[in-house]
């Protein structure tokens, strides 16, 4: 079998296999058509590489304090200056990629199926349990998420665990609606009462046919919400209650170099910058996936 | 009937959201590693100190009964002392408020005045570069760090241009001057008719207001552009513009009223969301609100005065989304 554009692009796919890949291959054509989504996706996969490969990148040890050579304006030695106790940035802003990178994948890990579960389970058993949960869901979206997550972290003990547990525990509910509505509109449909005819359980129908199909537009929103799982982490970092110095986590570096703005600006300003171009690739990233997965879902 | 049936639906959820919202801040505040007895009394008080303080607190009882009683409590208005200011909470709060709210409604004012236009722009120019331009400059607003730009904004509006005054609420030489009535000083200033001080005042909230008008921006310059769309492929358009009308009362007068119900519903969920960044730039504009009390409670430990803070925004909000949902209901006929 030779994996061909005509192979994937024909009318007539001759298994399941082919369809499904032919389908995939035309949305990446469709994607790939939308430069900016294209930009987005080009810059999150460099930050991760950039991330994974920091050991083998960086240029100085993150942690090595060279006192003599502080605030030093970016130079060839070292190629975004040095911060306020001589630490090499550059260095410090490819290990800090690592952690913001990790709690993004940490929190999405622990939301996404967490409120899949929740969305699909309120929307297809319906009754008490989707009043419940969804009273639940409602109470969760009543606090803005910064806050709430603030007030989680001062319980707890400020750290990226505890950062990461806030931010999932702040997270969860819109997902926890979304997948609800995409259940409630499948729960009716005639595919889904064939199945049931056949004889499958719910947990069967939940997990092998519901589930699959509100994954498009969960993906959509997960891409979208990475965005602001950086900016609160960041906040968090930044507010003295994510990340701890010497940490290099992006928030707390301008937390620790915010009193140099006006004399050494570059010195917060760059971890700021990194942080922007984090959020923002995923920000087109997932805008250009809602195009694709996702065309009725705007705003 | 069926309106007042969904009407009474969402009035009897808002108790049931507030019960939840006390429940979390209650169950935060006793996960709490810190001793509150010790935050009180210091870890070097006598013996019977600590036990006298526990009973006062009522914290031998069982949990349900705390609960109850930390209920009967906020029912009074009574958030506990802040251990930081060893005022009571709800004092504290009812201080630093106001300075919140002025900023967040002048941040509005700003978000509105700019996200509007912008947004009907671009429906009307869907494709074009103006379009792209309009989505890359909301989805930056999307993105960029709050702090980061406020930091910026002082970075270049004060120190380098020294456009604006440095951070703040009120110059020194006019602290204290005008008389509080209703906490917000530009009212105040203006009920008085202190206009230097008035003057002074909007000379201070202008750069933290922009930063955070800016950056929500976006969500309301992105809804009136989707709305719009959808708005300006109606059939009443195609007649107006039959008719002959200028581009200009089409595009205002006849799709742009059409989307306006749905238009407020989103700038009062923009009003809520903009407590959330009035935290972050409170505390780097000096700016006396409920997000620098917050913040500075958060680094003393300060749980009472946290929980205080974060269920007065929580209510806030509650109260936003509903009047929201109200308006909705009242304003839109379809919906009757």
């Amino acid at each position: 079998m030779i994996v061909t554009r005509d192979w994937l692009l024909t009318e007539t796919p001759a298994s399941r296999g082919q369809a499904a890949w032919g389908r995939r291959y035309r949305l990446w054509l469709q994607f790939r058509r939308n430069p900016l989504a294209m930009a987005g996706l080009i810059v999150a996969l460099s930050l991760i590489v950039l991330s994974l490969l920091a050991p083998v990148l960086a240029t100085h040890d993150p942690g090595v304090q060279e006192l003599s050579n502080r605030l030093a304006r970016p130079s060839v030695a070292h190629w975004f200056g040095t911060d306020e106790l001589g630490r090499d940035v550059y260095s410090r802003l490819l290990y800090g990629g690592r952690i913001t990178l990790g709690m993004v994948v940490a929190v999405v890990l622990l939301v996404a199926p967490l409120g899949l579960a929740v969305g699909c389970v309120a929307g297809y058993a319906g009754g008490i349990w989707d009043r419940l949960l969804m009273r639940v869901t409602d109470v969760f979206l009543a606090f803005p998420r910064l806050i709430l997550a603030l007030a989680f972290v001062a319980a707890l003990r400020p750290g990226v665990t505890s950062a990461v547990a806030a931010i999932a525990l702040t997270a969860w509910p819109p997902y926890a609606r979304l997948a609800r509505a995409e259940t409630l509109s499948l729960r009716r449909t005639d595919f889904i009462a064939a199945v049931r005819l056949t004889g499958a359980g719910a947990g069967r129908i939940v997990l092998r046919h519901v589930a699959p199909l509100c994954l498009p537009s969960l993906i959509v929103r997960v891409t979208l919400d990475m965005s602001s799982i950086i900016l609160t982490a960041a906040g968090l970092g930044f507010l003295g209650m994510g990340a701890q110095p010497p940490s290099p986590e992006w928030g707390a570096m301008i937390a620790t170099a915010r009193r140099f703005i006006l004399e050494q600006w570059w010195v917060p300003t760059i971890p700021g910058l990194a942080i922007f171009i984090a959020s923002l690739a995923f920000n087109l990233l997932g805008d250009g996936l809602r195009d694709v997965l996702d065309p009725k879902q705007d705003g | 009937m069926r309106r007042y049936r969904a009407l009474a639906a969402t009035l009897a959820s808002v108790p049931i959201t507030l019960f939840g919202l006390i429940l979390i801040t209650f169950l935060i505040g006793r996960v709490v590693p810190i001793d509150p007895v010790l935050a009180i009394v210091g870890d070097r008080a006598p013996q019977d100190v600590v036990a006298r303080t526990r009973l006062e607190l009522g914290l031998d009882r069982p949990l349900p009964e705390q609960f109850i009683r930390y209920v009967g409590q906020l029912a009074q208005g009574d958030f506990g002392r802040s251990v930081m200011t060893s005022n009571r909470v709800s004092t504290d709060i009812a201080r630093f408020f106001p300075a919140t709210l002025e900023l967040a409604t002048a941040a509005l004012l700003v978000a509105v005045l700019l996200g509007v236009p912008l947004g009907v722009y671009a429906a009307v120019r869907q494709g074009s570069w103006v379009d792209t331009v309009i989505r890359v400059v909301c989805l930056s607003g999307y993105s960029v760090p709050i702090f980061v730009l406020a930091l910026l904004a002082l970075l270049v509006f004060y120190a380098t241009l020294q456009w604006a005054p440095g951070p703040g609420r009120q110059s020194v030489m006019f602290d204290g001057m005008v008389e509080q009535r209703t906490g917000l000083l530009l009212v105040d200033a203006a009920l008085a008719g202190e206009w230097e001080a008035f003057r002074d005042a909007v000379k201070q909230i202008t750069l933290p207001a922009l930063v955070l008008g800016l950056s929500n921006m976006a969500y309301i310059a992105r809804m009136t552009r989707a709305f719009m769309l959808e708005s300006l492929q109606g059939e009443f358009v195609v007649t107006a513009k039959a008719k002959g009308l200028s581009a200009a009362t089409v595009i205002w007068r006849h799709a742009f009223s059409n989307i306006l119900v749905r238009l407020l519903t989103v700038i009062v969920l923009t009003y809520a969301g903009l407590l959330e960044g009035a935290v972050l730039t409170e505390t780097i504009f000096s700016w006396p609100g409920l997000g620098q009390y917050l913040t500075g409670s958060l680094l003393n430990a300060d749980m009472n005065a946290v929980l205080g803070a974060t269920l007065v925004v929580g209510l806030t909000y509650v109260v936003l989304n509903l009047l929201s949902d109200l308006m909705y209901r009242v304003l839109d006929p379809r919906v009757r």
